[in-house]
């Protein structure tokens, strides 16, 4: 079975985080990148449903070229080869605009399933999957915990609210969003990184996917949240701090 | 032109947030000079239309199908787009539910639009709408404007509007049935009924104070530390979700949209950033205090008391003060 696994590359967690001069995206110089972790499940379950059923797990990302180090890593962890969608300012496309370059990507690879972590860490509009699924007339589902192959089809264990499960049927080929957490991620092996220099990447442009969607929605300004609440922050060494918390919480706030 | 709050039902119990998005819906109906009208959609729905249809709106859509009576993707949708083709309204809104999350960028695909998904404010300036959401996990928010021909679809975050703010009618108004076109062939989920993995033992809705542990303890074996400053404050323990994805604690001591909501009287949050998926479960605290060494963490924007500093530090210095206060 051919698994298609798409992935992000994002600021690593806990990054200082600015707008850029036009206001308009984060200043992403000086940052450094990690591969987004819902992703990082989703390629964990295209490996694991390959090493049951065989097959392959092509990766697809874009990105600008610094993105390339994040499909090593995939490629690392055990991915059988790449697709990189090279393009600088992919921040300027909407939600559609990036998911009508992915599935452009992924009509030409005819996979059997196309798996996507549930929503990106920078963006986190949580629907590139969905919208692929749409665009390729694929079946979807979201939100997944475990996907295990049937005769005809998949049957997935969905995750619902509070606490709440539900197992769906779909046929194949299909694209599933993947749950943080779903499985244990595995690290690269030695060996791994060492085999991932010589697998293929191949690189598409957006010219050649039929070029650079114009965006329905975009971002006039990001920005810093204003406060809405006063918090009162304790400053000083631990000691003084938590002493001047501990009777707040125990004269003003009257919790404890 | 109308604004349409679709709400979520199911089996024929509404879902909390279906009323905060019509509350938004009229607010944001009036500012654009429109009527609202509202949508259910299901099977045996004309109770649930009924209670709608007693809010301040112009007209409530029940959505009634057969294939509709369990919700899949390929059926709402196709549903959905039937009733916006003959309704055409200008805005489109939904609860940002686990469900809506499901359908509705699907939906918005096939009107070549793009849901603006997650959205904690909007506002109408001489009828041009500005939708805010959240990027980086609650680090930072965006202004986004929204173009191109057909409708502008909108889900909107928990507890981001109230529902207390919802406005009754004089009268009740019209409901209309649409029965929308459906094959049982072109819905490609078979769904099965809803499970829960297992009785929770630890009932975390009833604890007077709860510390709760996040990512910035970095490995299982430092959960002692807090484990501590739980006993030393007699709070229950619990955790946000990536504590529980790596089973450092059990997933029933995990609070958020995926785990239990949570009000105590303290909420001590110990190295959370504060992601909206953990806000929403336990913002309705009535104390909350946050410890964490990014200042610019959006757990500080629902805290009352804060530590800026390195947990490790803290942790213990609160435990100590705290045995010391009570005696």
């Amino acid at each position: 079975m051919k698994i298609l696994v798409a992935i992000k590359q994002v600021p690593l967690r806990d990054s200082p985080l600015h707008a850029n001069a036009a206001g308009k995206w984060i200043d992403d110089g000086g940052l450094s990148f990690e591969v987004n972790e819902p992703d990082a499940y989703a390629l964990e379950a295209g490996l694991q449903l390959k090493e049951q059923h065989g097959g392959e797990v092509v990766v697809l990302c874009a990105g600008p070229e610094r993105a390339g180090q994040t499909i090593r890593e995939a490629l690392a962890k055990g991915a059988d080869r790449a697709i990189h969608i090279a393009a600088d300012n992919l921040e300027a496309l909407d939600t559609l605009g990036s998911a009508k370059l992915l599935a452009a990507a992924a009509e030409t690879e005819k996979a059997d399933l196309i798996l996507t972590g549930l929503q990106s860490d920078d963006v986190g509009a949580g629907q590139t999957g969905v919208v692929m699924a749409e665009l390729l007339g694929m079946p979807h589902s979201t939100i997944i915990m475990h996907a295990e192959v049937k005769a005809g089809g998949i049957r997935v264990k969905r995750e619902l609210e509070n606490g709440w499960f539900q197992h769906i049927e779909m046929p194949l080929p299909a694209v599933l969003t993947i749950q943080s957490g779903s499985s244990k991620l595995r690290y690269a092996t030695l060996m791994g990184i060492k085999k991932a220099k010589t697998k293929e990447v191949r690189r598409l442009t957006p010219a050649e996917l039929g070029g650079l969607p114009a965006a329905v929605a975009s971002i006039e300004k990001i920005y810093t949240p204003r406060k809405n609440k006063q918090t009162q922050i304790f400053e000083g060494d631990a000691k003084t701090a938590a002493a001047q918390l501990i009777e707040k919480l125990k004269f003003e706030a009257r919790v404890i | 032109m109308s604004v349409l709050a679709v709400l979520e039902q199911s089996g024929g119990q509404w879902h909390r947030t279906s009323w905060e998005t019509l509350a938004a819906s009229q607010q944001l109906a009036a500012a654009l000079g429109q009527p609202v009208e509202a949508a259910v959609i299901g099977t045996g729905i004309h109770v649930l239309a009924a209670e709608a249809s007693a809010r301040k709106l112009a007209k409530v859509w029940a959505i009634e199908h057969d294939l509709l009576d369990v919700y899949t993707a390929d059926g709402y949708t196709a549903a959905l787009e039937q009733l916006l083709r003959k309704a055409q309204p200008s805005l489109v809104l939904f609860p940002h539910t686990y469900q809506v999350r499901d359908f509705a960028p699907k939906l918005a695909t096939r009107f070549s639009q793009v849901l603006v998904s997650d959205v904690i404010a909007a506002r109408s300036d001489g009828g041009a709408l500005t939708l805010v959401r959240q990027y980086f996990q609650g680090k930072l928010n965006g202004d986004v404007k929204v173009t191109g021909d057909g409708p502008v679809f909108a889900s909107l975050q928990a507890g981001a509007w109230r529902a207390d703010a919802l406005e009754n009618g004089p009268t009740a108004a019209t409901v209309e049935t649409f029965v929308p076109e459906l094959s049982a062939a072109q819905i490609r989920q078979k769904p099965e009924p809803p499970f829960r993995e297992a009785a929770r033992a630890v009932d975390l809705t009833q604890a007077g104070i709860i510390v709760s542990v996040g990512r910035g303890i970095k490995e299982q074996a430092n959960i002692a530390v807090v484990e501590d400053l739980a006993r030393a404050l007699g709070a229950e323990l619990a955790a946000s979700r990536p504590i529980c994805d790596a089973g450092w604690l059990p997933m029933e001591r995990q609070v958020g949209s995926s785990g239990q909501t949570v009000a105590p009287k303290m909420y001590v949050a110990v190295g959370i950033s504060g992601a909206i998926q953990h806000l929403v479960g336990m913002k309705g605290a009535k104390t909350i205090v946050a410890i964490n060494k990014d200042p610019n963490a959006p757990i500080f924007e629902v805290a009352d008391y804060g530590i800026v500093g390195d947990l490790f530090e803290v942790v213990p210095a609160l435990a100590e003060a705290a045995r010391k206060a009570k005696g």
